[in-house]
């Protein structure tokens, strides 16, 4: 209970409303909806009770050792992060509506634009969509308002929750028509390009892609542009501290999945989309933009921008429906990257890159198995596996407490028994003997 | 709690190359072998600064906000309540936020039991049958909303494409109409503000799919004819969805499933306290009868033999409406805020939350006339005096007042249907003592502004910045350093 009235204040508050009863305030509602039977506790917890429960509830989770990252990656949380973040300044105000009473909020996601810009080598970026998976959706929706055209060609790499993401956004209408790139040694069959672009709103690629694979993606976007199709980018944001831009290859529009930047697994969100594009399609952008401006003495201030795309002034007109966004996991992301800086995130990718080649060799070794592909990855890998993948991840959870990877079966079935492995910097030497030991003595 | 800035510089304006934050040291970096014509060609230009940099630069701007914690905030349609701090360590337990949304469901019993449990709790409030907790806000809500309609009725073979929202909805409604390829039917409100059922009557048919109506509607007002509504919609065949943005006005009160609607959906970071984070993250679901149930995003999570389990269904599921299972981390805070309520303190949330408003509405009869003459529900709309518009005064520079007096604006100029609307939410979480404050300080707004409006005009003289040019902004963008 978060109320403050004493008995006192509700009879003050309602002579100075001048109404008898509280039930004349609602009489406005048929009485026969009033006060119904709720099959719900008669007893509230207090907070050491409640505490209990909620200690109970996340006790009953097991904390394997790790190696499950497709599109969500274990990471370590700075403390000065979780420090900022948890600054009620920050944590319980509303969407930046009054901006002289908001500049805090609204300062910070101008610089959140700019670290999304830099990361990507982008020209302009939105304060934040739900998740990789929507900021994926509403690039594609973009190029198809661009384009006018309706088939999306996209690489059979990108994550298959982004694809299935896409297609409900696109439910309302059959026209729509999807073309998968097909894979070759893991990768994007670049020769299988001009001929499938024909006509198409995109290309729409993610690198690493979801095996863990690096796409060359050296004059795709030329290809891309040679049949008049924009091209769009899906990258980890770690990955970038190392890996070539989509800025420079020539992507259209570049999202990703933010929750990489040291936000919490938390099964499953709240995580951070990102979305970036070039100059010329700075309008197709949905959601929320801060610019920068002045006041009126010509002191620097910030504001929210170009809102004849949203929803609260267009309507049914608007370039999207989205309101709220994940402003605070935005925060985070900002001042992990001002934390790290651009050495810092170099030496963190490399960190990911590095356990993985590690893990990779290490595994690749065990009698039985061996690496699917031989290309080079970023921090996952497919590591094929002697019988099934799912009753080996199954057992080595149960023996060892180890997450050893995701079984791709359901997902590439034509891959056969194999396990989709991740190591992030948080992954040490010991770490990844214990897994190679552990499957070693699971097979 | 605002201080004086001598420095507005951004991050990058402050970076000295070759200083340092945090460094990742893990010697396996050794072992990274990613070909040189794959790497970047350039660094990112983020700043380089200490960590104690970092952490005073964004500890001096959180002094420059407005928050729930520091000032009231009575955002209408909002619901700025407080966060309770509760809710905010248990989302942090290690066993919450440390597991991985792929984990194996042997792993995740803890908070698949939650989600079951928040889930059952959640339908019987609402006086539904079925629930999806996937959806990542309110507009992500809607959407998931009207793909279930759109499901619905292509599995009964109807091809319905029409979506009636009355002219007091919030933007996100004929938004999310037409991302989905709906038209948009808009119909005009009675002068009471309730949706006017004649007019709904004359602009629903056989192409109609779906009625998206907010209740208690955007002007604070109950829609007293819901019955009918309801049964004039559903003898054409469509179905009704409640925007549950205003549920605060009937937590515990009223169950939404007894007025006959269809569907609604819940903010969790308006109704169930969890903190918007100045715009998000927030959390959403949609709540619904057993015909829509079928159709849910998945996975669900069921119970078997004492133990939880993902759902993925039986085919009929419209899909994924994001990655994964849904914003979990705010779930838990709700489902903490679930157990310090019983269902009369739950019903104590609406009950204070309306005498709330009507003690502002009552407060400020005099100097800021409501627009409707009825008691309202939890929140009031209410706009300037004619003694104010007359001196040239409007909403824009009461909100601009009231900041200099230390108190956040309400929402201002929506509904859209109401002139120079001011939109007060006070929640049921402020004292007396707060709102007769605030009552006080918008009494001199208005009796300053009618004394020297040129004073009111130039608000805010308090905060960092003085007004800002908004034209300028939009004209030539600056989004980025």
């Amino acid at each position: 209970m978060y109320t403050p009235h004493t008995a006192k204040d509700r009879e003050e508050m309602l002579k100075t409303i001048g109404a008898s009863s509280f039930e004349e305030l609602v009489k406005q509602v048929p009485s026969k909806f009033l006060w119904p039977k709720f099959k719900l506790p008669l007893q509230s917890l207090d907070e050491s009770q409640a505490a209990a429960v909620m200690a109970g509830l996340a006790g009953k989770n097991c904390r394997p050792l790790n190696f499950v990252g497709a599109g969500a990656y274990e990471r370590y949380t700075p403390a000065a992060v979780k420090a900022i973040t948890s600054r009620t300044e920050f944590l319980t105000a509303y969407t930046p509506y009054q901006p002289e009473a908001s500049q805090g909020t609204l300062q910070a996601i101008y610089e959140f634009q700019s670290t999304v810009c830099a990361l990507y080598g982008m020209d302009c970026a939105n304060a934040s969509m739900y998740d990789g998976a929507s900021s994926f959706a509403e690039a594609v929706r973009a190029a198809v308002r661009v384009t006018g055209r309706k088939k999306i060609v996209y690489s059979a790499g990108v994550n298959p929750q982004y694809m299935d993401t896409l297609k409900t956004y696109f439910a309302h209408s059959p026209e729509y028509s999807y073309v998968k790139v097909p894979m070759k040694d893991g990768v994007m069959d670049r020769d299988a390009l001009p001929a499938l672009l024909e006509g198409a709103a995109c290309l729409a690629v993610q690198t690493p892609n979801f095996l863990g694979l690096i796409e060359d993606m050296s004059g795709v976007a030329d290809l891309a542009k040679a049949a008049g199709a924009l091209l769009v980018a899906a990258s980890d944001p770690v990955s970038l501290g190392i890996l070539a831009t989509p800025g420079e290859y020539g992507a259209d529009f570049a999202v990703g999945e933010g929750q990489s930047l040291g936000l919490p697994l938390a099964y499953g969100g709240p995580y951070l989309g990102l979305f970036s594009c070039k100059k010329e399609h700075v309008r197709q952008m949905p959601g929320r933009i801060c610019g920068l401006t002045k006041d009126k003495d010509g002191k620097r201030g910030f504001v929210l921008t170009l809102q004849a795309r949203e929803q609260h002034i267009r309507r049914d007109k608007a370039a999207s429906n989205i309101c709220s966004n994940e402003a605070l996991c935005a925060l985070a992301a900002t001042v992990y990257s001002a934390l790290y800086g651009p050495e810092g995130l170099k030496e963190l990718a490399e960190a990911n890159a590095g356990a993985a080649a590690f893990a990779a060799e290490r595994l690749g070794t065990i009698k039985g198995c061996s690496l699917k592909f031989k290309g080079p990855f970023f921090n996952e890998f497919v590591l094929a596996v002697p019988g099934s993948a799912g009753a080996l991840r199954e057992k080595v959870l149960a023996m060892k407490g180890v997450d050893i990877g995701l079984p791709l079966v359901p997902l590439y079935p034509e891959l056969g028994e194999t396990l989709l492995v991740c190591a992030t910097e948080t992954k040490t030497e010991a770490d990844i003997l214990k897994l190679a030991d552990a499957i070693k003595e699971a097979l | 709690m605002i201080c004086a800035v001598t420095d507005n510089k951004l991050s990058i304006e402050k970076s000295d190359p070759g200083r340092r934050g945090l460094h990742a040291k893990n010697p396996l970096r050794a072992k990274a072998n990613v070909p040189a014509n794959l790497r970047r060609k350039a660094a990112p230009r983020l700043p380089e600064l200490s960590e104690f940099d970092v952490v005073r630069h964004f500890t001096r701007l959180s002094r420059l906000n407005f928050s729930v914690d520091t000032h009231f905030y009575p955002l209408g349609s909002c619901t700025m309540k407080y966060n309770p701090r509760f809710n905010e360590e248990a989302a942090a337990l290690e066993g919450f936020s440390g597991l991985h949304p792929l984990a194996h469901d042997v792993c995740a019993q803890g908070t698949l039991e939650l989600i079951h449990d928040l889930s059952a709790r959640l339908v019987e409030l609402c006086g539904l049958d079925a629930i999806t907790l996937q959806p990542a806000a309110g507009a992500h809500s809607e959407f998931t909303g009207l793909l279930l309609a759109k499901a619905y009725f292509e599995n009964k073979g109807e091809a319905r494409t029409e979506i009636v929202v009355p002219d007091s909805a919030h933007g996100t409604n004929p938004a999310t109409a037409s991302m989905m390829g709906f038209t948009t039917v808009n119909i005009a409100s009675k002068p009471d503000g309730r949706l006017d059922v004649a007019e709904l009557k004359k602009h629903i048919g056989p192409k109609t799919a779906v009625l998206m109506l907010t209740v208690p509607n955007t002007l604070g007002i109950f829609e007293s004819n819901i019955e009918e509504i309801c049964r004039v919609v559903h003898e054409a065949g469509a179905l009704v969805y409640m925007d549950g943005a205003n549920l605060n006005a009937l937590i515990g009160m009223v169950k939404p499933g007894d007025l006959g609607i269809d569907m609604m959906h819940l903010n969790f970071h308006k109704t169930f306290s969890t903190p918007h984070g100045g715009g998000g993250p927030g959390a959403g679901a949609i709540v619904c009868r057993a015909h829509l149930a079928p159709f849910l995003p998945v996975p669900t999570v069921k119970k078997e033999g004492g133990k939880f389990a993902s759902d993925f269904g039986d085919g009929k599921s419209i899909g994924k409406v994001k990655a994964f299972f849904g914003n979990t981390g705010v779930l838990v805070k709700a489902y903490a805020y679930m157990l310090a309520h019983s269902a009369d303190e739950l019903g104590d949330i609406a009950r204070y939350s309306i005498i709330n408003a009507n003690y502002i509405r009552a407060l400020l009869k005099d100097l800021y006339p409501s627009y409707s003459s009825e008691y309202c529900m939890h929140e009031c709309v209410l706009t300037p005096g004619k003694d104010m518009l007359d001196k040239g005064l409007k909403t824009l520079d009461v909100a601009k007042g009231l900041i200099d007096r230390g108190f956040h604006a309400p929402t201002i100029y929506f509904p859209l249907i109401v002139h120079e609307a001011i939109m007060i939410e006070p929640t049921e979480t402020e004292s007396k003592e707060t709102l007769d404050e605030f009552a006080a300080a918008m009494k001199d707004v208005h009796d300053s502004g009618v004394a020297d409006p040129q004073s009111l005009k130039d608000a805010p003289v308090t905060l960092p910045v003085k007004r800002l040019d908004e034209v300028q902004a939009a004209r030539q963008p600056n989004l980025r350093w």
